[in-house]
C-alpha cells in the first residue's frame, strides 16, 4: 500500500484513502502538511471558530491594554510614594505633600482610563491585569492621607476618589481621558486591604528614616498606629486569599522592626548623639528586609 | 489618628469576608450537585463505547438528554445564588464543572447528529445564557476546553467502534476532528491551560488517523457513496 507520511495528512493523494464524509457541507481537502492546511471557509465549524477567534482577540487585546495602563499606574504611584518620604529630609512638609497630591491626581487620570476600558465588562475578568497598579495606588493614597494627619484612609474615601464625573474635554493628551460619560472604577475590598498592607511597609520606612533624622515623636506615633493596623488585620477569621496572608506576615515583620526601633530610641536615645542615631538604625535595618518588592 | 475609624475599616472588611465565605460555601454545594449529575450523564454516554451500546446509540442519547433537565435546574439554582455581575469573581468554583458539562453536551450532540455543538445549543442544553451580558454563561475558554475533551473522547470512540464492528464511524470521526483541529488553529491562543490542552489535540488526531488507516488497508471500510465528486473537488 502507499507509504504513509508520519505527519498529519488528510486528503486523497495516496491510494486507499479517499473515504470522506462528503455529506452536506464541502469538506476541506488538506494536502500533506508541512504547511498550514487549507481551510474551508464555508464549513460551519470554521465559521464558528472565526467568531471564537474574534471574541478571544478582543478579550486578550483589552487585557493587554489594561496591563499597560496598570504598569503606568504602578510607576507613577511609586514616584508619589518616594516623594512623600522626603518629608523627613528637612523640606517643607506642606509643599511636599501638595506636590505628591498632584502626582496622585495624575495617577487618577490613568485609573480613569482603566475605568473606561472596563465599562460594560466584568471587572473580575481583568482583575489580574489591574491589581498590581491598583494596590500600588492605594498604598500611595493611604500614605499620603496618613502624612496629612488624617489617619487611615477609608475604602469609602478611596472609592469616591475613583468616581469620575462626565467630562467634555476636547484634548486627548497622553494621560488624559478623552471626553466620556460618568464612570467609576470599583475597588474590590480585598485590593484595598492588600494596598493597606503594603502601606504599612512605607510607614516602617518612614519610621526608620525619621529616627535617623532625629525626630523623637514620629517614631512612637507610627509604632502606635501600626499596632492598631496590625491588630485590625489579625482580627480576621480567615484571610480570604493567600496574598493577604503573605502580606500580613510582612506586616508583622515591619511592626517588629518599628517596635525595636522605638525600644532602641527609648533606651538609648538619650545617650547617643543625634548624628549617630542614624548609624544605629541603619545597621539594624540592613539585616533583613522581608519585603521583596523594594526598589 | 482616632482608633474608631481605623477599627471600623477592619470590622467592615471582616463582614465582607464572612459574606464572601458564605457565598462560596453555597456555590460549592451547587457545583457539587452539578458535578454529580455530570458524572451520571457521563456514565450513561459511556455506553456507546461498548458493542451493545454502539448499536443502541439512539436510546442512550435519549436517556442522556433527559438527564440534562437536572443540569438545567441545577445551573438555575447556582445562578440564583450569585450576586449580580460577579460571575468572574467566583469563576474558579465552577470552571471545571462547566468544561465537563460542555463536553457532555457536545458529545451528546455529536452522537445525535455528527455535528459540532454551537455555543447557543450548549447554552440551551445546560440552561444557561449564551453571553455574559445576559446572565450566567459559559466562558469561551471553558467551552473550548470542553470541545477538546470531546476530541479526546472521540479518539477513544474511533477505536472502540472498530472493535464493535462499526467500520465507517472512524472515518467520520477523523473528518470531524480534523475540522475541529483546523478551527482551533485559527485561534490566537496564549500560553495558558487552553493552549496546553490544544497541544494534545494532535495526538488525538493521529490516533484517529491510525485507526482509519488500519481499517482502510484491510478493506474494511465500506466504499464511499460519492467518490467521483470528491475527487473532482480536489485541488
Amino acid at each position: 500500500m502507499a507509504a504513509r507520511s508520519g505527519h498529519l495528512y488528510r486528503g486523497g493523494f495516496h491510494g486507499g484513502h479517499h473515504k470522506r464524509n462528503s455529506g452536506k457541507d464541502r469538506v476541506s481537502h488538506q494536502k500533506i502538511s508541512r504547511r498550514e492546511p487549507k481551510v474551508d471557509e464555508n464549513s460551519p465549524i470554521i465559521a464558528s471558530f472565526r467568531t471564537y477567534q474574534a471574541l478571544m482577540d478582543r478579550k486578550n487585546d483589552k487585557y493587554e491594554r489594561l496591563v499597560k495602563i496598570s504598569r503606568d499606574v504602578t510607576i507613577q504611584s511609586k514616584r508619589a510614594i518616594f516623594h512623600i518620604h522626603r518629608i523627613n529630609s528637612g523640606v517643607d512638609k506642606t509643599t511636599v505633600l501638595k506636590e505628591a497630591d498632584e502626582k496622585l491626581i495624575a495617577v487618577r487620570e490613568k485609573l480613569c482610563q482603566i475605568a473606561l476600558e472596563l465599562q460594560g465588562e466584568d471587572l473580575y475578568q481583568y482583575i489580574r491585569a489591574i491589581s498590581p497598579g491598583l494596590q500600588e495606588y492605594i498604598e500611595a493614597v493611604a500614605f499620603h492621607h496618613y502624612c496629612l494627619g488624617n489617619g487611615l484612609v477609608s475604602l469609602t474615601q478611596v472609592q469616591s476618589d475613583l468616581e469620575f464625573p462626565a467630562t467634555e474635554k476636547p484634548s486627548t493628551e497622553d494621560g488624559d481621558c478623552p471626553s466620556h460619560p460618568a464612570v467609576t472604577l470599583y475597588v474590590p475590598p480585598v485590593e484595598y486591604m492588600l494596598g493597606l498592607a503594603d502601606f504599612t511597609g512605607e510607614l516602617m520606612r518612614l519610621c526608620i528614616t525619621s529616627v535617623s533624622s532625629g525626630d523623637m515623636d514620629l517614631p512612637f506615633q507610627l509604632c502606635q498606629f501600626m499596632r492598631e493596623v496590625y491588630h485590625g488585620f489579625s482580627s480576621f477569621s480567615y484571610a480570604g486569599s493567600w496574598e493577604l496572608s503573605r502580606k500580613m506576615h510582612t506586616l508583622r515583620q515591619s511592626l517588629h522592626k518599628v517596635e525595636n526601633a522605638c525600644y532602641t530610641l527609648q533606651v538609648r536615645g538619650l545617650e547617643i548623639p543625634k548624628h549617630m542615631l542614624a548609624d544605629v538604625f541603619s545597621s539594624a535595618d540592613s539585616e533583613d528586609t522581608g519585603r521583596n518588592d523594594i526598589t | 489618628m482616632a482608633s474608631a475609624p481605623t477599627q471600623e475599616t477592619f470590622s467592615n472588611f471582616q463582614q465582607y469576608l464572612t459574606k464572601d465565605q458564605d457565598i462560596r460555601e453555597e456555590i460549592r454545594v451547587s457545583v457539587r450537585e452539578i458535578e454529580q449529575t455530570a458524572r451520571e450523564i457521563l456514565t450513561a454516554l459511556q455506553g456507546v463505547h461498548q458493542p451493545a451500546g454502539c448499536k443502541d446509540t439512539v436510546s442512550i442519547c435519549k436517556r442522556s438528554r433527559e438527564m440534562f433537565a437536572n443540569i438545567r435546574r441545577q445551573y438555575n439554582e447556582l445562578a440564583a445564588k450569585l450576586p449580580a455581575e460577579q460571575y468572574y469573581r467566583f469563576h474558579d468554583h465552577w470552571r471545571f464543572a462547566n468544561q465537563r458539562c460542555v463536553f457532555l453536551a457536545a458529545f451528546l450532540v455529536y452522537l445525535e447528529s455528527d455535528k459540532l455543538i454551537t455555543r447557543e445549543e450548549a447554552a440551551e442544553l445546560l440552561g444557561v445564557k449564551e453571553r455574559r451580558e445576559d446572565g450566567f454563561h459559559i466562558d469561551l475558554d471553558d467551552f473550548l476546553m470542553g470541545l477538546l475533551q470531546l476530541a479526546n473522547e472521540l479518539s477513544r470512540l474511533a477505536v472502540n467502534s472498530v472493535t464493535a464492528g462499526d467500520y465507517s464511524r472512524p472515518t467520520k470521526i477523523a473528518n470531524f476532528v480534523a475540522e475541529l483541529d483546523a478551527g482551533f488553529r485559527l485561534l490566537n491562543l496564549k500560553n495558558d491551560a487552553l493552549r496546553k490542552r490544544f497541544d494534545g489535540l494532535k495526538y488525538d488526531v493521529k490516533k484517529i488517523e491510525e485507526v482509519v488507516y488500519d481499517v482502510t488497508i484491510r478493506g474494511l471500510n465500506p466504499p464511499p457513496a460519492q467518490k467521483p465528486e470528491a475527487q473532482a473537488e480536489e485541488q
